[in-house]
């Protein structure tokens, strides 16, 4: 097998999936890409739900969705375990890698040795690819970071096993077959992810999610200050503007990414339509940006009356009516 | 955004990584660029750790008053809630709670300390005579 090459992505499930993909010879994968045809775009506000203590909001798909969803529009088959028993989940491992094969990791951050400390969170939805070995220490290909690093034995058996949440139970993943990808298929993973990241924006039941979901959370932003106080308020603020922008989890950063996504396939599709609707997303990011600027006035103490909230929730129908108009076009437009 | 606009705050980042973003190149394309940080999430971040502090500082004023036991202060200091705690201990959410009295504390044995160690990294002593 041929050697490891690792990329860096702006997002690690993204990563994983273009890593592993071109490693067995798929060569026409980029993150956007990747991201389309996985469906990776979308909005939740989870009602009754806290993390970190402040509100839990998701800028993207389920965790492993993009990547299942990929390898399925391309026929990849793919080799998933869990398993029980830390010592079962390292030997199952270092006999893949002893093939040859790189294998795809969920993993906690907390004890991640080499993140740094302002970023270990209990957040155990991150992916990396362990690609080889060397003595005791596990040689990782982080989608995020610019170069590959190591771990040791232990680091890695406690990462995969990390608890709470989303807990990764040693999960791991590797594509074992992959034929010839034709340009059809291609097409039709497109298609089928735009179809369905319109269907998840504009018409899941309720009002948490998709386009709705962010004008529910303006509504929320407009009683934080009265309910919880102009600190703690902030800080619920911080947490929307981390969700949205800290590394690996880029919400509006995904906006740009799913412009990126439509760019690539307009060239694919042939068809010039959907770079109208990639403005449009542009837009949406860009609007993000702003909506994160002026919630960093609020937590940094320079505003702090209720107008300022307001703003920021004004911004977010905004941007809602923005995603709205860009998805309702893009559901439209025949491919 | 404009590749031009791409923020190039100093951040957490540093000695780390820098972390892609995709922006519109002079020709209007999307492309990469890498960034080393934004002030507005940097600023986002550092509050939250504050907030940590400030937990961790409540926490050891309340065993201090004796209305809780170190279990609090190891928790706040390892950012854990009672779901990760129960998820790492294997130790009901209740039970948990109850054990945040310190008179309740006082009895624990030494196997039940021990997963509450185990949890927190440190030794079953540590956690014993700790001192707010």
């Amino acid at each position: 097998m041929s050697e490891f090459i690792h990329h860096q992505t702006a997002h690690c499930e993204n990563g994983v999936t273009v890593s592993l993909l071109k490693h067995h010879g798929v060569d026409f994968i980029s993150e956007p890409l990747a991201f389309g045809i996985g469906s990776g775009l979308f909005y939740i506000h989870i009602p009754f739900m806290t993390v970190n203590n402040g509100p839990a909001i998701s800028f993207r798909t389920m965790p492993g969705a993009i990547f299942k969803r990929t390898c399925k529009a391309l026929d990849v088959k793919v080799e998933r375990k869990k398993f029980k028993n830390s010592k079962d989940a390292m030997t199952f491992l270092d006999a893949k890698l002893a093939q040859g094969i790189p294998v795809g990791c969920q993993v906690g951050v907390f004890h991640l040795p080499y993140f740094p400390k302002e970023y270990r969170f209990h957040f155990n939805a991150h992916n990396l690819i362990v690609f080889g070995k060397e003595g005791n220490r596990y040689l990782v290909s982080d989608p995020v970071m610019e170069v590959t690093t190591s771990i040791s034995s232990e680091e890695l058996e406690k990462v995969r096993f990390a608890k709470g949440a989303l807990a990764p139970r040693g999960h791991l993943y590797y594509p074992v077959r992959i034929h010839e990808i034709t340009t059809e298929q291609i097409r039709n993973g497109i298609k089928k992810g735009i179809k369905r990241n319109c269907r998840d924006m504009l018409n899941i039941p309720g009002s948490v999610a998709g386009v709705k979901g962010i004008v529910h959370t303006s509504k929320k932003i407009r009683g934080w200050r009265e309910k919880l106080g102009p600190r703690q308020a902030g800080l619920y603020l911080g947490q929307i503007v981390r969700m949205q922008e800290e590394i690996g989890t880029g919400g509006g950063g995904f906006r740009f990414l799913y412009a990126a996504f439509l760019e690539e396939a307009a060239a694919i599709m042939q068809n010039d339509e959907l770079l109208r609707v990639s403005e449009k997303m542009t837009k949406a990011g860009d609007l993000w940006r702003d909506s994160a600027l002026q919630m960093s006035g609020i937590y940094k103490g320079r505003l702090t009356e209720q107008k300022d909230f307001e703003a920021c929730a004004d911004l977010l129908v905004e941007i809602s009516a923005v995603e709205k108009d860009a998805f309702r076009d893009l559901a439209k437009i025949k491919l | 955004m404009k590749k031009s606009e791409v923020p190039q705050d100093k951040s957490a980042l540093e000695y780390f990584t820098r972390e892609v973003c995709y922006v519109k190149n002079e020709d209007g394309h999307y492309d990469t660029e890498l960034s080393t940080g934004w002030e507005a999430k940097k600023v986002a971040l550092d509050e939250a750790w504050k907030e940590i502090k400030q937990r961790t500082f409540d926490a050891r004023e309340k065993i201090k008053r004796g209305e809780s036991s170190p279990i609090l202060f190891f928790m706040e200091e390892k950012l854990m809630d009672f779901t990760v705690l129960a998820s790492y201990t294997g130790i009901w959410k209740f039970r948990i709670k109850r054990h945040l009295k310190p008179g309740v504390f006082q009895k624990l044995n030494d196997s039940v300390l021990k997963r509450y160690a185990d949890a927190f990294e440190v030794s079953v002593n540590e956690l014993k005579n700790f001192k707010a």
